[in-house]
């Protein structure tokens, strides 16, 4: 952040209105994913797109990944869960509208048990999940929640019950873990070094494999101990005659992602990190072929005095300050001065990001004087970005 | 910073952490700097690879290798190192098993990838691995975190860690839970042991960023409770960008509650020369009633905050962004208040 803005915004770098309303009512939109950094508001994002599409008509269904407990609350979720439930809406859209809305908080071991339930046989599936390399893997956080974030949406829109899936994505370590997870997660359980760990020692697959093998399963005894390596043996050998392409079922959903219906929706806020943030998802995005609908940029502040600079302003509360009369007057300009020149940086950072992306659509919400935490500021916002 | 944090042997890990967009990585570097005033040296340590340290400091992004980023006053010193699990696997294994070659087939197994990425807490384990290794270094320390180095002194005055979001930061630090269900004997174990021993020792302090909004100062008060039933030592609370508050407490009070002088309002910009008066009056009139309820809202989370019995130590809000002078104002804001 060593650069400091030069004035005014950059000339011709007005991004094009990102129309949510369009996104959200076209039939043809299946899936919406919500990306972002952390603290931008991606979930309040998300659950106030599920709550404007149910207002376009749409039977929606938004699945959260550890949502804020007031905002959770405000959907009426009360604890991870894993089939959505239906919110309450009719009070806050005011008549009963043709559309609906189903909001889930997603328990990540949960759905990686129902997996395992579903594709093993009653005595595989108990192995499997008695094992505690299994419990390890399931309940972490590498990976596994994104992964399993991906696998909810593949079923959900399988299941055919809704007709718009829109997913708000973990807050990962990296932005971009939830396009990676479950390539990484289907390549490692396909790997070699699972066939390695998972072959019986006097078997061919060794002889095949060669002398590096004894080396690595020696290695990583010694590095966590034996145990574990019997865990792991375990675990994958019950996993793995249960599976078979996992990582074709990674393949699957990453190309769920890709196709026709999806739009990626990218949630920022005018600051400079969640700014650069989103530029690095925009060009992941591009750079994978996913489809991405516009921007969301949250909390924008705008002034509500017009033609009134931070230099005139400040100027003129100074002229009040040394003739020592007027202090409101001159207290509201040193306010308005400060709103001024956030606004300005604002401007020009989002002005930075629609330069380097041109023709990217975005919308924006303004920046509220406080949080929101129910169903009505949640309708609010959705109609700010749907302009309804 | 309490009083023990503050005479500077106690506390030498500080692990900063902070729910997204509250400024912990400024907050980090500041605290970095601040510790360094006087001569002395501290290790800042980025963990989740964003490169959030290098953009702050306007420098090239950071290789796995400590480097020097930035002084501080009277001689002080901020080096600077992105961690990265997987270097330090194979650090690890280098140094302690003397496994150079072992690194190198395990990386083309896929082992390194998986014990970097998928394994459950090994991730974690040789992040925090690492930055405990630094805070116990000592000079001439061959083989580092080996035997017990005497009386020697420690490289590292302090460490400062830009850690991940306050949602995850006790399961980041309570390595020893999260390698308990996969390890309960062996290597990894031991290694875990031992940083679990530092992390707990008072030592380490984890210290919270926040802002005056709900969901941040929620997720701070949470994680306060994580960190502290998880055995560790929570230090400060800093609250970050600050606003000033513009206008009296009781001017703010008769504004929320919808009683106004605009009359004053609009003889003071008639005053002030500006044009159009009235409009202008008008407008800002808005603009002082969004700042108080804003202005009272912050005062209810204050409030909860209040509760805490942790130091509170508070930074300014930077409306022209941060970079490396404004690290240096917000470090010597610290220091005035005790770091």
């Amino acid at each position: 952040m060593s650069e400091q803005e030069p004035g005014g915004r950059a000339r011709g770098t007005a991004a094009p209105d990102f129309d949510v309303d369009a996104l959200l009512s076209d039939g043809d939109t299946r899936i919406v994913v919500c990306c972002g950094s952390g603290g931008v508001g991606k979930t309040t994002t998300a659950a106030a797109l599920g709550v404007r599409a149910a207002e376009l008509g749409r039977h929606a269904v938004v699945i959260t990944v550890d949502p804020a407990r007031r905002l959770a609350q405000s959907m009426g979720l009360r604890e991870l869960d894993n089939s959505p439930r239906p919110v309450e809406l009719s009070a806050t859209l005011g008549a009963e509208g043709p559309g609906s809305l189903h909001a889930m908080m997603l328990d990540m071991k949960r759905t990686f048990d129902e997996i395992v339930e579903a594709h093993a046989d009653p005595e595989r599936a108990r192995q499997i999940l008695a094992n505690p390399f299994y419990q390890s893997l399931s309940s972490s956080f590498s990976g596994t929640q994104e992964y399993m974030a991906m696998e909810k949406l593949g079923q959900l829109r399988q299941s055919g019950d809704w007709d718009l899936i829109v997913v708000d994505t973990p807050p990962s370590r990296s932005a971009l873990d939830f396009l990676d997870a479950p390539e990484r997660l289907g390549r490692f359980l396909d790997s070699r070094l699972i066939r390695i760990l998972g072959a019986p020692p006097a078997t061919g697959a060794f002889k095949v494999l060669g002398a590096g093998v004894g080396m690595v399963t020696g290695v990583i005894a010694k590095i966590v101990g034996a145990q574990v390596l019997k865990d792991v043996q375990s675990f994958v050998s019950a996993f793995d005659a249960v599976f078979g392409g996992f990582q074709e079922r990674a393949d699957r959903t990453y190309r769920l992602l890709q196709a026709r219906g999806t739009g990626f929706v990218v949630v920022a806020a005018p600051e400079d990190d969640a700014l650069r943030e989103a530029e690095f998802f925009i060009e992941r995005l591009r750079e994978d072929r996913m489809p991405l609908a516009g921007i969301v940029l949250n909390r924008v502040h705008r002034t509500a005095v017009r033609g009134l600079p931070e230099q005139t302003a400040a100027t003129a509360a100074a002229e009040l300050e040394i003739a020592g009369e007027h202090d409101l007057a001159a207290a509201a300009l040193r306010l308005h001065a400060e709103r001024a020149r956030v606004q300005h940086r604002e401007q020009w950072l989002m002005g930075r990001l629609a330069a380097a992306h041109p023709g990217v659509p975005s919308a924006e919400v303004p920046a509220r004087p406080e949080d929101v935490h129910d169903l009505a500021g949640l309708a609010g916002i959705g109609r700010a970005l749907g302009r309804g | 910073m309490s009083a023990r944090d503050r005479d500077g042997d106690a506390v030498r890990l500080h692990v900063v952490t902070g729910k997204g967009g509250t400024g912990k990585t400024t907050v980090a570097a500041s605290l970095a700097l601040a510790l360094a005033a006087g001569g002395r040296t501290v290790l800042l340590v980025e963990v989740e690879g964003r490169q959030g340290i290098a953009r702050l400091f306007g420098t090239r992004p950071l290789p796995y290798e400590e480097r020097a980023i930035a002084a501080a006053p009277e001689g002080g010193r901020v080096c600077a190192l992105a961690v990265d699990a997987e270097s330090a696997l194979l650090e690890y294994l280098e140094m302690f098993y003397g496994m150079r070659r072992a690194g190198q087939v395990l990386t083309r197994f896929g082992a390194v990838d998986f014990a970097t990425t998928i394994a459950p807490g090994m991730r974690d384990v040789l992040l925090t691995g690492k930055a405990t290794e630094a805070v116990r270094r000592r000079e001439g320390d061959r083989r580092r975190g080996g035997r017990d180095a005497g009386g020697r002194s420690h490289v590292y005055d302090a460490v400062v860690v830009d850690a991940p979001p306050t949602g995850r930061i006790a399961q980041f630090l309570n390595v020893n839970a999260e390698v308990a269900g996969l390890a309960r004997v062996g290597p990894i174990r031991n290694h875990a042991d031992k940083v679990m021993a530092t992390l707990r020792s008072t030592r380490t302090a984890v210290h919270f960023v926040t802002v005056l909004e709900e969901m941040p100062a929620q997720e701070t008060l949470d994680g306060i409770g994580e960190i502290r039933a998880a055995g560790l030592n929570v230090g400060s609370l800093i609250i970050n960008m600050v606003r000033p508050p513009f206008f009296a407490e009781p001017v703010l009070r008769e504004v929320a509650g919808g009683s106004f002088d605009t009359g004053a309002l609009v003889r003071g910009v008639k005053a002030a020369g500006l044009e159009d008066a009235e409009e202008t009056a008008r407008t800002l009139a808005q603009e002082v009633a969004e700042h108080a309820q804003r202005v009272a809202g912050e005062s209810g989370i204050r409030a909860r905050l209040d509760g805490l019995d942790r130091p509170r130590l508070e930074l300014p809000l930077l409306s022209r962004g941060v970079g490396p002078e404004e690290l240096d104002d917000l470090a010597e804001r610290l220091r005035e208040q005790g770091v």
